[in-house]
């Protein structure tokens, strides 16, 4: 079924937000949108806003839920700015979501919810479609409610029943506005509810009804049409940055032989890698629930000394409980992967807001010198490649990664091209052999610095680790000052040379751009998007994006030199630029920060970078 | 993916396969040494070869018992023992894994991990150096120095009331619990060779004596003058009987344990109780566990060992059904399942 009786208008890329009270099932309504844009061979990329509040009372603007999905014929590197499209299932949704929606914007409300009570609740003096707040806006009022329970009313459902599938009705309206088939989403309930008959047939009947409705009504002057994005030839899917971190781990496993063992506590908004793990037990993944945040980190320290791919997730107030047992990891040498999903802090801070805020701790959070490896996932889909890498790094140098993703990343999805596992780069972990005469836990490989991984069960092996200096070589407990001196170098010296292992630096834009943007992490996306479309514009302008945080790249210093203008934008208060000033302060930096619990915006960066152009 | 465990013969080994060359360092005429001694004497005769063990510690100066023994072996960080111990077996269950600790260590410092460890039911040997104070930071009190005890931090003596690390790991639902002291070698050798036979979390409370910060703890179960009146050494299928005579006993009396002396009013050595170290209700274990003087004496020896799933058993057999019954089984299979498309 596809529409016919309005204008096809054809767009270069749209941004949709689904908004409705917590039970309106709205995330559900977003990806099954998401779904169908897949299917028409869009790029897309999604964000939900869950309310904070698991149950926050209905029809209050605390327990809307938000769903954005910014899809184009373009490649697409964020979940988009503003709304240009609101579907607002009450008064609170449209509260909480006016300030995300373009002007100009189309907005489509139940009308049924419009109500006194309806605009009291969501803390509206008026209603808001009457009192002339929504000039300007192409606003739709449908009675979605009413026509919902017409719908099914040959089906006899109870009332609770029905109103759950109301917002099929809403998605049937946006999809009959883009063009989309409806048999796609019939398909997924046929499947999906096989064995309850009735709401496959009761969500079909309004998912037709509210397509419908549009189409008979007329409602939009136009329909619209994004054509298809010209993505590489391959196989696709849509995954969020949780789920990209757990299989990213899993196929670091998988090529390295190592079997994969996850320590870790629930955490907001890290919680999903962990129950992704404990999900794929098919593939012989142990993931285990610890009593806390140190356990997580410390039986993965147990099952790295027996030989496992060993890893722990937590956000922000998770790794500062880790702090101690990461040292240990550091003295002992051992491989062990640290994800932290970052969130607003300090304390429980935000635990629903996405910021990069835990840079410093993950460098210098922890007693002694303690120097680890650190990356940070740049996108969604990155987070495949960057758990990956970790690993690949952990294992090979036998020291402890930090791996930071945040809470945008974790929850946000986008397009994923499958990869063959077996096209992954190879994981060679130094395993010592059995019987090795010349074994010694402490002896190190002369170029990586790295020392043997000798695993329990081995014959010939048998060694004590622990928190205590270790003699070099002979890995004896030592307390002799110049082998406390040696060592201190040793660890710091084995994760510098990591810089040999990691790509270059590179740079989007001309070398010799008069202003260069460095990010870092989880924005990649948002300073793309911005630094193309000035660059578009034929401005001076050019991106150094930062995956590789310890160490960095080799070329980064003769990268910056390049650049008289140099603007570092973080959503923290200026932590990598302290990093940068710290390790080359001969240059000249300015600085960009976003402290709101909020993404950049690219109108935001675009004004602050023309800014600095016209100084 | 599983770590091999290369299957080799068996060949008998002597307590040399596991003495290391590391200088013991522990105070002359500190209880420890006996207790490694002990489990010296105990590895080489479980039939489980010598890679196969891994020693695993926390902090403190029972901690550094994984040092002076030839296995594989952990010296980790303040009370995390039992979480490293818990990655160790889980990462590999054919192994045979030991936890060494204190009363610091373990009740103090790591007392989360230590009951949830227990909860569990992880198959891995604790054994728990109890001398009631904390040695090697120097004197100060612990979770089990008894009330009213004058240490460096409780000068005017503690107002704490102590962990019987019993009752604690009864409440936890432990199932194997015993105590012994370190003043008695074969005592120590019999619980362990059961504790290592145990499958789940055993624990050994091991009474020992800090000759420097908290001297004669243990006295009055351990002097030749009082221990035959303060000290009862349990054993299966056998009544609860004590003192210098063998004439007192412990009977059950309503919901209580009461001491009684063979022969006065009537009683007899039928009426004592008989232990049941088997019994899978916890009810009289608890009461047997928190026989303290000078009400009762102390009981020594297996108080509870009941057989029940391991977790880690558990969580092999979910991997098993689960790699038996998903459609996914490789990771491509895995990242093209659900959702995807093609662009040709
Ligand atoms: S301080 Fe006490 S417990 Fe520590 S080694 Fe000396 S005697 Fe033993």
């Amino acid at each position: 079924m596809t529409s016919k009786n309005s204008k096809v208008i054809e767009l270069e890329q749209v941004v949709i937000r689904f908004a409705g009270d917590s039970g309106d099932g709205m995330q559900l309504t977003g990806s099954l949108f998401s779904d169908s844009t897949a299917f028409a061979g869009n790029d897309f990329a999604t964000f939900p806003d869950y309310p904070s509040e698991i149950r926050a009372p209905q029809g209050t603007v605390s327990g809307v839920s938000g769903f954005q999905i910014h899809f184009g014929q373009k490649t697409v590197h964020t979940s988009g700015d503003l709304a240009d499209v609101l579907i607002a299932m009450n008064p609170a949704s449209l509260k909480a979501n006016m300030r995300w929606v373009k002007e100009g914007a189309t907005i489509i409300l139940d009308s049924d919810a419009f109500v006194e009570k309806g605009f009291e609740k969501a803390g509206y003096k008026s209603d808001p479609t009457l009192d002339g707040s929504l000039d300007g806006f192409k606003v739709i009022k449908s009675p979605v409610t009413t026509l919902t329970k017409e719908a099914v009313k040959h089906l006899d459902l109870d009332m609770k029943t029905t109103l759950k599938t109301k917002n099929m009705f809403a998605l049937g309206i946006v999809m009959y506005m883009f063009n989309r088939d409806i048999e796609l989403i019939n398909k997924y309930y046929e499947k999906k509810f096989k064995a309850n008959p009735l709401v496959v047939d009761a969500n079909k009947a309004v998912l037709a009804a509210g397509f419908n409705y549009a189409d008979t009504l007329e409602i939009f002057v136009n329909t619209y049409k994004v054509e298809p994005a010209p993505l590489e030839k391959g196989k696709y899917r849509n995954i969020t940055g949780n789920v990209a971190t757990a299989w990213g781990f899993i196929a670091a496993a998988e090529r390295s032989g190592r079997p994969l063992f996850l320590g870790s506590y629930p955490i907001t908004p890290a919680t999903e890698i962990l129950q992704e793990l404990t999900n794929h037990k098919n593939l012989s993944i142990k993931a285990f629930q610890a009593e806390d945040e140190i356990a997580g980190i410390v039986s993965a320290i147990g099952a790295s000394y027996t030989g496992a791919l060993a890893i722990t997730t937590t956000s922000g107030p998770g790794l500062s409980l880790k702090s101690e047992a990461i040292g240990l990891a550091v003295m002992t040498e051992l491989p062990l992967v640290i994800v932290d999903v970052q969130r607003g802090g300090p304390s429980t801070g935000l635990p629903t807001k996405s910021e990069q805020s835990d840079l410093l701790q993950a460098l210098f959070g922890r007693n002694g010198e303690a120097p680890v490896i650190i990356l940070a996932a740049k996108s969604s889909a990155d987070c495949f490649y960057s758990a990956f890498e970790a690993s690949k790094l952990s294992l090979e140098h036998m020291t402890p990664v930090i791996l930071l993703t945040d809470g945008s990343l974790a929850n946000g999805s986008e397009v994923f091209k499958i990869p063959r596992v077996a096209d992954l780069p190879a994981i060679v972990p130094p395993l010592a052999e059995a019987n090795d005469p010349d074994y010694k836990p402490y002896r190190r490989d002369p170029e990586r610095l790295s020392r043997k991984w000798a695993i329990p069960g081995t014959p010939g092996l048998r060694h004590r680790v622990g928190g205590l200096e270790k003699e070099d070589g002979s890995g004896n407990v030592s307390h002799d000052p110049l082998n406390h001196q040696k060592m201190t170098f040793l660890r710091e010296e084995k994760v510098q040379r990591v810089a040999n292992y990691i790509p270059e630096q590179t740079i989007f834009g001309s070398e010799d751009a008069e202003l260069l943007v460095v990010s870092w992490g989880g924005t990649y996306g948002v300073m793309l998007t911005v630094v193309e479309k000035m660059q578009e514009q034929g401005k001076s302008v050019a991106l150094a994006h930062f995956k590789h945080i310890m160490p960095l790249p080799k070329n980064t210093e003769e990268l910056l030199g390049r650049h008289k203008n140099i603007v570092v934008c973080e959503i923290n208060n200026g932590q990598f630029v302290k990093y940068l000033r710290m390790n080359f302060p001969q240059f000249k930096y300015q600085q960009y920060n976003k402290i709101q619990g909020l993404p950049f915006m690219v109108a935001e960066l675009e004004t602050k970078f023309n800014e600095l152009l016209n100084q | 993916m599983e770590n091999q465990i290369i299957e080799t013969e068996i060949i008998q080994l002597t307590k040399e396969d596991f003495s290391s060359d590391q200088m013991v360092k522990w105070c002359p005429g500190c209880g420890d040494h006996a207790i490694l001694h002990s489990v010296e004497n105990v590895f080489p005769n479980l039939g489980i070869r010598k890679e196969d063990f891994v020693v695993v510690s926390g902090i403190g100066c029972s901690s550094r018992f994984p040092y002076y023994m030839n296995t594989y072996g952990v010296h980790s960080i303040h009370g995390r023992a039992a979480a490293l111990a818990t990655g160790v077996k889980l990462a590999n269950p054919k192994l045979s894994v030991w936890m060494i600790t204190g009363d610091g260590d373990c009740m103090a410092i790591g007392g989360n991990h230590f009951i949830h460890t227990i909860r569990r039911n992880i198959d891995i040997n604790i054994l728990l150096f109890n001398n009631k104070i904390y040695g090697l930071t120097k004197g100060q009190y612990s979770p089990t120095t008894p009330k009213g005890h004058k240490t460096k931090t409780s000068p005017q003596g503690t107002y704490e009331r102590p962990f019987n690390p019993g009752e604690l790991v009864i409440g936890a639902q432990g199932n194997f619990f015993a105590r012994v002291l370190d003043t008695n070698p074969k005592g120590m050798t019999a619980v362990f060779m059961e504790a290592a036979k145990h499958k789940g979390t055993s624990l050994v409370e091991i009474m020992q004596n800090c000759v420097i910060f908290f001297n004669k703890a243990h006295e009055l179960i351990t002097s030749r003058e009082t221990r035959d009146d303060n000290q009862l050494q349990i054993e299966h299928g056998k009544p609860l009987i004590f003192g210098k005579e063998k004439n007192k006993g412990i009977i059950l009396k309503g919901t209580r344990l009461e001491v009684v002396t063979i022969g006065e009013n009537g009683v007899t050595e039928a009426d004592l109780l008989v232990h049941d170290q088997y019994e899978k209700d916890p009810g009289v274990h608890m009461m047997i566990a928190r026989m303290m003087p000078p009400e009762f004496p102390v009981a020594l020896g297996v108080i509870r060992s009941v057989a029940a799933e391991t977790f880690e058993q558990s969580m092999m057999d979910s991997i098993a059904y689960e790699k038996e019954h998903s459609s996914i089984k490789t990771v491509d299979e895995m990242l093209n399942s659900g959702g995807t498309w093609t662009i040709e």
